[in-house]
């Protein structure tokens, strides 16, 4: 396997390691609206790629295509060498593992406390993993996110930035090979978004993660982007480094960096 | 003409919305059976619900239960004295509760409670994607959070039918002792000498039915919850209406089979 190359200043990719998910011509439509409409991407390992675009432009459906929650309509998604639409269920249950998605609401499991949370899917995979070493996970989890304090919290009892922090470790616990991040900073003050970009770059420089970003936030996409594309019509309609499409003179990238 | 034509398109869409729905119903439950009772089973969260369903609900049961058997004596006595057989009240009131009043009641007020619970619960995590943060975990939800919640109220039930039966005896004998001097032991000997296993067994397997209903419809109707806040609090709601009607067709033809089969 090629080993991704990193700039020794920025710590970002400048080369092109091995695809971890390859999605080629996907179409989703829902009734007349179509909002995925031959759709092209390669998301390399070790790569944070962001993909921008306006509300309501299908960013959130095409993660949710490469998870499996939704089903396109044609085209395929290949993640980790698996064509996801394929799959039987048993099958994406495995690959899912493998695969971290942080909700845009957070999704936490609000009958249960943090650690709960946090323990909910390894006991469901590692059934028979001792107490101690789930105990060791979780508060892993936790210090990854700066909040071992919260175990035994409910999520009801944490601020907005707590909760995305606590979703982001419940995310990490499975150590996914991909994070999928749903509008990361969207609803928090610019203090905890940039909280939360920080932590989304420490987390990708300590565990090798491949993600894809989904925000319309520019601050987020500046800082944790080494790859940006532009969603746009259902289609890729640019590809590039985050200053390449600040630079560019197109109308349709220019309204995003006004 | 056009005002016959609305009415004739909105009865034929509220007939065909009918169908749609029930269909997915049906498709909902062949879910149950086809993926709920498949193993890896989830022994806890079972276990979880049964405390939740059963366990929880016993007070609400027991004293309505207890209230039933209490009014339906004090009710039955005056036309009982008018035939001259009030001697017969505690026959007459066991029949009642054992075979008919305390397996609907009860699972009129487990629909009520466990239904819309279950709706809301469901529909609430529905809208919050907790079911789709479990999904993407490696938890199948259905398996998860229907199936055992089904099974929780399909097996609950039945038990707290026959402990508000029981406590229905107690407020029935209560009753009958509000106006007249009966002992306990005669009310008691009165009652079972007029049951027989014909009367018990019907009344207890209908009860799985009512369960089932209850669980199956609030699992569905939170499960398929949209439209935010408003969709839990409608899931909730037609949860307990659904399963209620159920509830009545279930007993209608638990009725006709125990005719049918002579159990009567």
């Amino acid at each position: 396997m090629e080993t991704p190359i990193r700039s020794s200043t920025t710590g970002k990719i400048t080369g092109k390691p091995e695809a971890v998910i390859e999605i080629e011509h996907l179409c989703k439509r829902f009734g007349e609206n179509v909002v995925l409409n031959d759709f092209n991407l390669k998301v390399y390992e070790n790569e944070n790629l962001v993909v921008l675009g306006k509300s309501g432009s299908g960013k959130s459906v095409l993660i949710k295509c490469i998870i499996g929650l939704l089903k396109p309509d044609s085209g395929k998604i290949i993640v980790l060498g698996k064509n996801i639409p394929e799959l039987d269920h048993e099958d994406l249950d495995k690959i899912r593992t493998k695969i971290g998605f942080l909700f845009q609401g957070n999704a936490l499991y609000d009958s249960m406390t943090v650690r709960e949370n946090l323990e909910f899917s390894l006991r469901r995979q590692w059934i028979r993993l001792p107490q101690t070493e789930v105990d060791a996970m979780v508060k892993e989890a936790l210090d990854n996110v700066g909040l071992p304090h919260t175990v035994d919290m409910m999520p009801a009892e944490l601020s907005g930035g707590m909760l995305k922090r606590v979703a982001l470790a419940r995310t990490l616990i499975l150590k996914p090979e991909i994070i999928l991040y749903d509008e990361p900073t969207t609803g928090l003050d610019p203090v905890t978004a940039r909280e939360i970009d920080n932590l989304i770059l420490s987390l990708q420089k300590k565990y090798h993660t491949a993600s894809i970003i989904i925000s319309h936030d520019m601050n987020c996409v500046k800082n944790t982007a080494d790859r940006v594309v532009l969603l746009l019509d259902g289609k890729c309609y640019m590809e590039g480094t985050y200053q390449e499409l600040e630079d560019a003179t197109d109308e349709n990238i220019k309204q995003f960096f006004e | 003409m056009d005002s016959i034509d609305k009415i004739h398109w909105a009865f034929t869409d509220r007939i065909l919305e009918f169908f749609k729905e029930t269909g997915h119903v049906m498709r909902f439950t062949g879910h149950f059976f086809s993926l709920g009772l498949k193993p890896r089973f989830e022994v806890k969260e079972l276990l979880t619900q049964c405390y939740l369903i059963g366990y929880k609900s016993l007070p609400l049961i027991g004293l309505t239960g207890f209230i039933m058997g209490l009014v339906l004596t004090m009710q039955l006595r005056p036309s009982l004295i008018s035939y001259g057989v009030e001697s017969e009240l505690p026959v007459m009131v066991g029949i009642a509760i054992v075979r008919e009043i305390g397996p609907v009641i009860t699972a009129l007020i487990f629909a009520g409670k466990i239904g819309s619970s279950i709706g809301a619960e469901l529909g609430s995590m529905k809208v919050t994607e907790q079911i789709d943060a479990m999904e993407v975990s490696g938890t199948n939800p259905f398996k998860y959070l229907v199936a055992t919640r089904v099974l929780a109220s399909t097996l609950m039930l039945p038990i707290l039918t026959i402990l508000s039966d029981a406590i229905s005896l107690f407020g029935a004998y209560i009753g009958v002792n509000i106006r007249s001097v009966t002992s306990i032991r005669l009310f008691y000997t009165q009652v079972f000498d007029s049951l027989s296993f014909g009367d018990l067994t019907p009344a207890v397997i209908k009860t799985f039915f009512f369960g089932f209903a209850v669980g199956i419809v609030g699992c569905y109707k939170g499960y398929n919850s949209s439209k935010g806040t408003r969709g839990v609090g409608s899931s909730a709601n037609t949860a307990v209406v659904l399963a209620s009607v159920l509830i009545f067709i279930i007993d209608l033809l638990a009725v006709q089979l125990t005719d049918v089969l002579g159990l009567n």
